[in-house]
């Protein structure tokens, strides 16, 4: 079958429009990440706010990095804080860590120490008695990566 | 093993009290490799869990991103006199224990 150049050039069209399209609705954060993020959340939506994630923004050492995690709940029977996840976009495994709660916690608040493979996006997502879920999202930069360094 | 915990002694009822626990563990991440190519194995602490007279209240699920010798404060309420107890699970049947006892007024 003879190709015209219309033809050609059509295809080749095409062909660039693919990548653009695919990239858009995960946000460039990579398919590990969404994946671990869906098998908590599962199809629910995920809203931001209610939820506060503070890590240095440029750490010097990424095997161990600050982190605390709270979220703005009265921690009532009725209105409470059932789980936080924290996710991580570069490292070799998706997940940091899940912190279950509940309304004798008091107040929704987790600190712990984590660490980075390479500059990048961590994730917390706060699960709320009423299954809805709440999302915030922190960049950070890292200059001495941590868990691929050889053992000596 | 060593494990540093941190409740405050006495607490009034109804207060939230934040809890700090820090245990030593390696948490071997398992994508280390040695000079000659082999894979370090993963040893990492999986399951903490804190019991407050008995009852769970609060628990995580730990990742190879958690840093070594895991740290980890969260908060409760001061419900009565009584004990926390602390649990660490892990890799290759790791499993370690601590206490710390609180007076509520």
């Amino acid at each position: 079958m003879p190709t015209t150049r219309r033809q050609f050039l059509g295809l080749a069209g095409s062909v660039t429009v693919i990548p653009i399209v695919t990239l858009r609705p995960v946000d460039a954060t990579p398919a590990m990440l969404n994946a671990a993020i869906r098998n908590v959340v599962g199809e629910a939506p995920i809203r931001a706010g209610r939820i506060k994630l503070d890590i240095p923004p440029l750490v010097e050492n990424g095997n161990t990095v600050p982190m605390m995690v709270s979220v703005a709940s009265p921690m009532t029977t009725e209105d409470y804080v059932k789980s936080i996840h924290v996710f991580n976009e570069k490292n070799p495994q998706p997940n940091v860590g899940n912190f279950y709660l509940n309304p004798a916690s008091g107040r929704a608040q987790i600190t712990t120490r984590i660490r980075l493979a390479d500059t990048q996006k961590v994730v917390a997502i706060a699960r709320l008695s009423d299954d809805s879920f709440w999302q915030v999202t922190a960049d950070v930069v890292v200059t001495l990566a941590a868990c691929t360094e050889e053992v000596n | 093993m060593a494990a540093l915990i941190n409740v405050p002694a006495k607490a009034r009822r109804g207060d939230a009290i934040e809890i700090r626990t820090l245990t030593s563990h390696i948490m071997e991440t398992g994508f280390r490799r040695t000079m000659d190519g082999a894979v370090v194995p993963r040893d990492i602490i999986t399951s903490f869990t804190c019991r407050y007279n008995g009852t769970e209240i609060f628990r995580a699920d730990l990742f190879p991103a958690i840093a070594a010798n895991p740290y980890l404060s969260f908060f409760t309420v001061a419900k009565e006199s009584g004990k926390f107890e602390f649990e660490w699970i892990g890799d290759n049947g790791y499993s370690s224990t601590a206490s710390a006892s609180i007076t509520v007024e």
